[in-house]
């Protein structure tokens, strides 16, 4: 699903530049749980970002879905990131003047989707993530977990191949992370793959396989209990 | 362009955006007020120099004398100057292709009686052409024709109050009256933009004139319509050089100027072309510089707006917005925006020139201030294509911000 070879990425700061990345070889099967693991500046977001077609990597090459990615435009990144992505957010980025249900059928319209069909499939999302009676509110009205299961929903809305949730649980004290992290794992027996960025041990250790960073490097990648059990896919 | 799903969105967003929409609003409709009121006012100025003339002919020269207060040429001062048939018959042969109409004047006072009605009005001694010159609109029966000249008839075209006075209701062409004594036939009735006192005068031939009271070949005044095909400046050298030719034919002092006078419309004309010429340039110049003040207020308002929308638009892209569509969002947005809002103040600037109306004729020489449909429609595509451009530029910027950097602002 994402492969990725000897990827590289600088920043520039001044007139020097910040060598972020420096020389990441993954793999990533269609179906996994991964999550990606590392103190503040190690790169994590940074890898996310390029995974997700946010950002450009410099160096090395990147698959995604078995396509290269280079060259992207604006437009290329677009229509990608709505066909195969999901995404969900530390901050959540929901659009404030927007209610639940008209936040998790945003996709669906850049899909191209009538109205009518996308309001109703938002709310089957709204309903899985246990939020139906909320549709119509406004996300200022929601408390942090409901609202990141609002994002998640949106995430899901598009039947994206791959959901990247950068810091899912930040945002949130200990019993939502929990109930974030049981939807996570409902998507992903779905056979999604899931690709999550965090610094919490608690939250990598629910995932099947972690992968830890230091300074632009990967120092471990490793399967957890939850990924040793017989049905989970093999790293490469 | 009609995507109902993107009007929408945009309605949703102006909705709950709604002080930031008034706005930007406010600015173009405040601006496009300002520069229909200027526009209308402009046009009113205009309006009552083009009126303050509109009674006789835009080409119309007169000749005039009175009495000399210069000795020449062993002549005393004092002395009476009269006009004749010969002056007449002068100017057209010697300037034939400069004039288009001419018809010579004689005043008179009479009488005018019908049964029991009578009252005394202006009688005017005139040529056929006379109806051109003072504009004459023709309501009923006809003017005055060569004929009448030729056979001294003793016929008459009376002004519609006239006709009111005398007849009230009742048909009058064909009928005679009694002027100062004499039997006339009513061959016309008429009325005339200059104001009740023309609608009060008669019209009768010039040689009928001439010979029923006093036998004689005097004219009082000699009315001229210039050739139209004159440049202004070649008809004002016209009248200046058929004064000196008069001058010389009834020897009259050359700077004399109580005893003849040309009275030459040309110069008015020019005049009038002028102080309006350079109240269209200042007009231009201050109602562009208010125009381009509020795009420029717009495109303010605008780049803050997407500054303040730069998370959303990342937002929008991760979740798969394509940047055209997002510059067609904003664009849009602003556009109709300016639109509406510039509609509002176009409306409210005509309401207001139409309640201004002829309020400030007397005082302030502002006529009927108002402002063309072609102006309308021409201001209104200077908004559309500002909103367009005030929308484009900054939304263009902002929707090539890399998502994730965009998705980083606050």
């Amino acid at each position: 699903m994402i492969r990725i070879e000897k990827l590289h990425k600088s920043y520039p700061i001044g007139k020097d530049s910040l060598h972020v990345l420096k020389g990441i070889d993954l793999h990533i099967k269609e179906g996994e749980f991964v999550s990606i693991m590392g103190s503040s500046g190690s790169g994590k977001s940074t890898l996310l970002n390029i995974v997700g077609l946010l950002d450009i990597h410099d160096e090395g090459d990147y698959y995604l879905n078995g396509q290269l990615i280079k060259d992207m435009n604006e437009k290329k990144a677009a229509l990608l990131r709505n066909k195969f992505l999901g995404f969900i957010f530390q901050s959540f980025n929901l659009i404030s003047y927007k209610t639940a249900v008209e936040n998790v059928a945003l996709p669906l319209y850049y899909k191209g989707i009538g109205r009518k069909e996308r309001l109703e499939i938002a709310l089957d999302y709204l309903e899985k993530v246990g939020l139906k009676e909320w549709a119509n509110h406004l996300p200022n009205e929601l408390s942090g977990g409901q609202k990141q299961r609002v994002a998640i929903a949106r995430a899901l809305v598009t039947k994206p191949k791959v959901v990247l949730a950068d810091e899912p649980t930040g945002a949130l004290d200990s019993t939502t992370t929990d109930n974030v992290m049981d939807l996570l794992k409902d998507i992903n027996d779905e056979g999604m793959t899931v690709f999550v960025i965090t610094h919490e041990e608690e939250v990598a250790e629910q995932t099947k396989r972690i992968v830890r960073l230091k300074d632009g490097v990967i120092i471990s990648d490793e399967f957890t209990n939850a990924g040793k059990l017989p049905k989970a896919t093999k790293a490469v | 362009m009609f995507d109902l799903d993107r009007w929408r969105e945009i309605f949703q967003s102006i909705n709950k955006n709604r002080l930031r929409s008034v706005m930007s609003g406010f600015t173009v409709a405040f601006a496009i007020l300002l520069f229909t009121l200027l526009f209308g006012i402009s046009n009113g100025l205009g309006n009552f120099f083009k009126t303050a003339f509109a009674d006789d002919a835009q080409n119309s020269m007169f000749v005039r004398v009175w009495r000399t207060t210069k000795p020449y040429k062993g002549l005393q001062s004092g002395r009476s100057v009269q006009l004749k048939n010969e002056d007449y018959n002068f100017v057209a042969d010697e300037y034939a292709n400069k004039i288009e109409y001419q018809s010579a004047r004689i005043y008179k006072n009479f009488v005018i009686k019908y049964k029991n009605e009578a009252s005394t009005y202006s009688v005017m001694a005139v040529n056929p052409d006379h109806q051109f010159l003072e504009k004459t609109i023709i309501d009923e029966g006809r003017y005055l024709n060569e004929r009448d000249i030729r056979e001294k008839s003793k016929v008459i075209v009376i002004g519609r109050l006239i006709k009111k006075d005398l007849f009230g209701e009742k048909p009058a062409i064909n009928k005679r009256v009694i002027v100062n004594g004499s039997s006339f036939l009513i061959i016309g009735i008429f009325s005339d933009d200059g104001g009740d006192n023309e609608e009060r005068k008669a019209y009768i031939p010039v040689t009928t004139s001439q010979m029923m009271y006093g036998n004689n070949d005097y004219i009082s005044q000699i009315n001229l319509g210039y050739n139209p095909n004159l440049s202004t400046d070649a008809a004002i050298a016209f009248g200046n050089k058929m004064e000196r030719d008069m001058r010389k034919r009834l020897n009259i002092h050359p700077d004399d100027q109580s005893a003849l006078s040309v009275r030459n419309m040309a110069e008015a004309n020019k005049f009038v072309s002028t102080v309006s010429f350079a109240l269209f340039i200042i007009i231009i110049f201050i109602g562009s510089g208010t125009l381009i003040a509020g795009i420029i207020g717009i495109s303010n308002i605008m780049i803050f707006v997407i500054k303040e929308r730069t998370k959303e638009f990342g937002i929008r892209k991760a979740l798969g917005a394509k940047p055209s569509s997002i510059v067609g969002m904003v664009v849009q947005e602003s556009v109709l925006i300016t639109t509406i809002a510039g509609y509002a103040g176009l409306t409210l600037g005509t309401y207001i020139l139409s309640l201004i109306g002829n309020s400030l004729e007397e005082k302030y020489f502002i006529k009927d201030p108002s402002v063309s449909s072609g102006l309308v429609i021409g201001a209104t595509i200077v908004l559309i294509i500002s909103g367009l451009i005030a929308g484009y530029l900054p939304a263009k910027r902002a929707a090539n911000i890399k998502p994730i950097e965009a998705l980083r602002a606050d």
